[in-house]
């Protein structure tokens, strides 16, 4: 089982640095289109083949590897960043109104899985990425809410913060010095769940034509214009699609990893 | 429990209310108002005009509100702008595909994990338990729309052995179900993946516990406490999961349609935002939701049945 | 009946167990005591074939002529609860919290002996009468958390003896429980043990209960035993210096000079805290008077519930009082912010939990410098930290290291380093040596006289232990359901309590009789 964190960086890494080299280099125009060359199989000059455009299969890849990974991210930062906040205010005003208000407020935000999100804020303000980012966002701010009240409360009955209150210091100076980095671990692991959801739900939210628009390059989309050409040349619909599956796969390898080795069970302990 | 179940009812009904607001809300957020957007650039004034008056946009909103909402308690959610129908009776033809598929998967889901999950659960530590949750691993990371094209085009396309899309509707049940089995596997693999696996590590932490420790003492096996002390104590955990998986099976049966040119709630809520059709998506929208409203309703009753220090409260 | 000889057991390297042997006769009790680690733990386990996973033990556990380290996983499935019953330190949380208590009791029966549910319901209630839970107070259909922490005790008894197995094992069973059902349930022991004609292996950390008890007693040390035989004996005769040490440590009370007569520090008047719980209002706190001196130790003493612990909160001014008021050195205790930061600097605390009384992500100086936030860090704060670590016998070297790197008897010597890096005039020590070792807790109490006669600190102790308090305190206090009920020096409160509570509790003491002392 020793591998899998090792693996998981490996793949997470790989779709990492591909995101990030498209930015500056990809082997052919993502958009460019040759017809005479369409629907190719893998080859030397096309590792992955060609869509039915010509389009060259690798350089949209990484190309969608970008997008993908900067809604991913946008929206666990849109999540963390008012989540967390949130969280740690539940926590330190637990049992009152100001705890309930919170939390209700998150089970109301939780009622709508992201895609119905996508759906209100596209029939409002049409179709983008953007609107994928803050979709996704908004349906990982509860996530992250409910995880740092749940992790911050039973620190808050630890004697440390006991001590700490002794010592004069009020509820904002104990959350943010004793309780959050006491939790940072969970949080992290967190954040890496979310991260590879984010891809998906990206994915899907593409796909049916909510997310990035062409000509803005997409796994989500390359798989909705695959569709109908999966018998013909499977190779369009599988790059992608394995794409995502390595991505995603990577990010929760990591993200087990990561969470053994902050596993407080496994720390000294009692 | 009776004072449980009520208390659950009032959070339930509390919910809705606030969820029915935000939805009304957020579809007033549109540029212009929803009259113009829906109408779009070229209306003549007059057709602008009669569409105001007949969402009834002269009137304030919290009376518009009130309106809508006890229209919708009595089963009235407008007419489609689109189709000139009554939107109630589109939802419900289009639920009788989206529901008996988000139930059929998450049946499916649930046979699928448990067993998954007991085993690696038993196995702790053990090949076999690597090797299942290697397995759900890869489960997890699936995108199921992608899952069912590949679906599609192994049982489908090359094999023939079900049909690629589309549905025959309910007068023949046995072809309708049959045209649902491939969505409802692409539906479920991924679910049933989180779901051994939460199944998994809710047994392996309640084995832990005390009272498993007691029960060897009094001469279970291990297998006898997992399964007569641990799984009930564990169904905690994964109903909460459950629960939670239902909203995203709503949200995935949407998607899953695309696929397999399904007419369900998800078709019908894409062609509605092409066409502009907010009384549609509005609708559609607050049903999505209070399904999932009812269903964590249902997870906090089940709750309430597992555990006896709940009831009380 | 039950016969250990030269039981073994390593984790790797480590020796946990090294040869111990021990004879455990039917209708008798063998008190096995030991501080943590000494693994007295581990024989139980040992014996009942319930090590953690990958532990092996060597030697042999003979039952009839059977060696149980040899049976069968099946076989020990059969002995387990049949032949040998074995109950836990933790009963809240050592039943089922989703199962009746009857049904939990009848397991057990059906298990071994086949049984429909019916009759084995039947067995379950008549053995449940036997422990003291009878039928019309507590019908089977009960569920764990419907009982006290006594009470659940009651039912895992009932499910360990309901086949009236040859041996008992009760390993730590009253240290979770308060005094007066500590008693109770060592006299159902006692009780079944006689009436059933059982073996009964009692594990604990405690002399005083032992001396009560057993009949037999060994005492084990780092996985040996290093003294055994009739109880009476070991005790009086203590040949081996680790018994020595332990009977010597269980008793102990500082060396403490006489306290000339000061001004009031702390005074507490009609103190009243109200909770407000889903059933109704419980009042912690009733109309609480108290005071401690300038150079004081003032001893609380109490049961779990009955309002020590809130009391210490709101004398720190954690929380607030809904009547009367509580002063120090004149000026008016409040919660939260309305206190002023010189005020609170006036006084510190000590907590129960060693392990859970340090952020174990901050190193030792930043931790010991916390109360510092009330006065301001002095630019010579690492000096103050390094000379309050020697203060308390600790290397000044320690302050870069984290807390994990501490033993339990460490760490409360830095929680009370903590407390006086500020130099207050009062600490509030609560539970402070509750859970710790004996010869630890005894060292730790010395310290604390020492530090009060150098800096004239006042302490306000608070414990479930009236032994401990007589060591320590001039004036003892005893508190039941929110009042003080009696208050007086320590002799005339524990050698002639007035108020039925005391005597209960002084009655319910385990002590090791005078004439083997």
């Amino acid at each position: 089982m020793r591998i899998g964190p090792a693996l998981g960086a490996a793949l997470a890494g790989l779709a990492l640095s591909a995101a990030v080299l498209s930015a500056f280099w990809t082997p052919y125009d993502a958009g460019l289109m040759a017809i005479a060359d369409k629907l190719q199989p893998p080859s030397g000059a096309h590792w992955f083949g060609t869509d039915h455009f010509g389009r060259d299969i690798l350089s949209m890849a990484m190309a969608g590897a970008r997008t993908s990974m900067a809604v991913a991210l946008v929206a666990v930062a849109i999540g963390m960043g008012l989540g967390v906040p949130l969280g740690l205010l539940a926590a330190a005003r637990r049992g009152t109104w100001t705890d309930e208000i919170v939390m209700r407020g998150n089970d109301l935000i939780f009622a709508f899985p992201s895609l119905v999100i996508a759906i209100l804020i596209t029939a409002v303000w049409g179709p983008s990425a953007l609107n994928a980012m803050v979709a996704i966002g908004i349906f990982n701010v509860p996530v992250f809410a409910r995880v740092t009240r749940g992790a911050a409360l039973p620190v808050w009955v630890l004697d440390y913060i006991r001590a700490a209150r002794v010592a004069g210091k009020g509820a904002g100076l104990i959350s943010v010095q004793h309780i959050l980095p006491n939790i940072a671990g969970l949080l992290i692991v967190q954040a890496t769940i979310q991260f590879s959801l984010g891809i998906l739900a990206e994915a899907g939210l593409s796909y049916v034509g909510l997310g990035a628009q062409p000509p803005t390059p997409s796994w989500g989309r390359m798989l909705a214009e695959a569709q109908t050409m999966v018998a013909l040349a499977p190779h369009v619909a599988v790059i992608p699609g394995l794409c995502i599956v390595l991505t995603v796969l990577g990010l929760n390898l990591l993200g087990d990893g990561l969470r053994d080795a902050l596993d407080p069970r496994l720390r000294v302990r009692r | 429990m009776l004072r449980y179940v009520l208390r659950q009812m009032i959070v339930m009904g509390s919910s809705l209310l606030a969820a029915s607001a935000l939805i009304f809300s957020v579809v007033e957020l549109v540029p212009g108002d929803p009259a113009s957007f829906m109408l779009g650039t070229g209306a003549q004034p007059e057709t602008l005009a009669a569409l105001r008056q007949q969402i009834g946009l002269d009137q304030p909103l919290a009376l518009r509100y009130a309106a809508w909402l006890g229209a919708i308690l009595h089963g009235d959610f407008g007419t489609s702008f689109t189709y000139k129908t009554p939107i109630a009776g589109m939802i419900a033809e289009r639920l009788q595909v989206s529901l008996p598929l988000a139930l059929m998967a998450l049946a499916l889901a649930i046979a699928l994990a448990l067993p998954v999950g007991l085993y690696a659960a038993a196995r702790r530590d053990r090949a076999g338990d690597g090797l299942a949750m290697g397995t759900t691993h890869l489960g997890i990371a699936l995108p199921n729309f992608w899952f069912a094209m590949l679906l599609v085009l192994v049982f489908a396309v090359r094999l023939r052995w079900l049909p690629a899309g589309g549905f025959p509707g309910w007068s023949d049940p046995l072809a309708a179900l049959t045209s649902l089995i491939l969505p409802a596997t692409a539906l479920a693999l991924p679910q049933a993946a989180i779901l051994a696996r939460v199944l998994r590590s809710a047994l392996v932490e309640t084995m832990g516990q005390d009272y498993i420790r007691t029960a060897r003492a009094k001469g279970l096996t291990a297998g006898q406490a997992l399964r007569r002390h641990a799984l009930r104590n564990a169904l905690i955990p994964v109903l909460t999961i459950l629960g939670m998986q239902f909203s995203f099976l709503l949200a995935g049966a949407i998607i899953i349609e695309n696929v397999f040119y399904l007419p369900g709630l998800g078709r019908m809520i894409f062609q509605a935002i092409t066409q502009r059709d907010l009384i549609v998506v509005q609708s559609a929208v607050l049903v999505l939701v209070a399904a999932v409203i009812a269903v964590t309703f249902l997870v906090d009753l089940a709750y309430g049945a597992v555990d006896p220090r709940l009831r009380r409260a | 009946m039950i016969r250990l000889e030269g039981l073994s057991l390593a984790i790797g390297r480590q020796p946990v167990l090294d040869s111990v042997s021990l004879d455990l006769a039917p209708g008798s009790i063998t008190g096995l005591v030991g501080e943590s680690g000494s693994g007295k733990s581990m024989t139980a386990l040992a014996i009942m074939g319930l090590l953690p996973p990958g532990m092996r033990a060597m030697g042999r556990v003979m039952l009839d002529g059977q060696n149980l380290l040899e049976a069968s996983e099946p076989d020990m499935g059969r002995i387990r609860g049949r032949r040998i019953g074995m109950i836990f330190q933790e009963p809240m949380t050592a039943l089922n919290p989703l199962m009746t208590i009857g049904d939990q009791v009848a397991e057990v029966l059906r298990l071994h002996e086949g049984m429909g549910r019916r009759t084995a319901l039947d067995r379950a209630r008549e053995r449940l009468d036997r422990v003291g839970l009878p039928a019309p107070r507590f019908p089977l259909t009960l569920y764990p958390h419907e009982l006290s922490g006594g009470q659940r005790q009651r039912v895992a008894i009932a499910m360990a003896i309901a086949l009236r197995p040859g041996l008992l094992i009760a390993d730590e069973p009253t240290t979770a429980l308060d005094v007066t059902t500590q008693a109770r349930i060592l006299d159902l022991l006692k009780a079944l043990v006689r009436d059933e004609g059982m073996a009964l292996l009692l594990i604990t950390h405690d002399l005083a209960v032992v001396a009560g008890m057993a009949d037999r007693v060994a005492v084990m040390q780092g996985g040996r035993v290093v003294e055994s035989g009739p109880t009476g004996t070991v005790f009086r005769q203590r040949s081996h210096p680790y018994t020595r040490q332990l009977f010597s440590a269980s008793r102990y009370s500082p060396v403490r000079g006489p306290r000339p007569a000061a001004p009031p520090l702390l005074e507490v008047r009609d103190a009243v805290r109200d909770y407000r719980l889903p059933q109704g209002g419980l009042r912690a706190l009733d109309r609480v008077n108290l005071t401690v001196a300038r150079g004081e130790s003032v001893g609380l003493v109490g049961e779990s519930g009955c309002g020590k612990s809130t009391l210490a909160r709101v004398i720190l001014g954690l929380d607030p009082l809904q009547g009367g008021r509580i002063r120090l050195d004149g000026q008016d205790v409040a919660a939260g912010r309305r206190m002023p930061r010189g005020l609170r600097a006036r006084m510190q605390a000590v907590f129960q939990d060693p392990f859970g009384s340090f952020d174990p992500r901050w190193r030792v100086d930043r931790l010991l410098a916390e109360p510092f936030h009330l006065t301001g860090r002095p630019p010579d704060w690492r000096d103050r930290v390094a000379a309050a670590l020697a203060e308390v016998g600790l290397d000044p070297g320690d302050a870069r290291r984290f807390i994990h790197e501490f033993s339990g008897g460490q760490r409360q010597r830095l929680a009370i380093a903590r407390a006086l890096i500020i130099r207050p005039a009062l600490i509030v020590l609560d539970e402070a040596v509750s859970a710790l070792d004996v010869r630890v807790r005894a060292q730790v109490l010395d310290l604390l006289a020492r530090l009060q006669a150098d800096h004239g600190l006042s302490y306000l102790f608070i414990s479930h232990d009236l032994s401990v308090v007589r060591g320590i305190a001039d004036r003892v206090l005893v508190m039941q359901a929110g009042r003080i009920v009696e208050e007086g020096p320590p002799e005339q409160v524990i050698d002639a309590p007035r108020h039925s509570h005391t005597q209960a509790l002084v009655a319910a003491m385990p002590v090791i009789p005078g004439d083997w002392i």
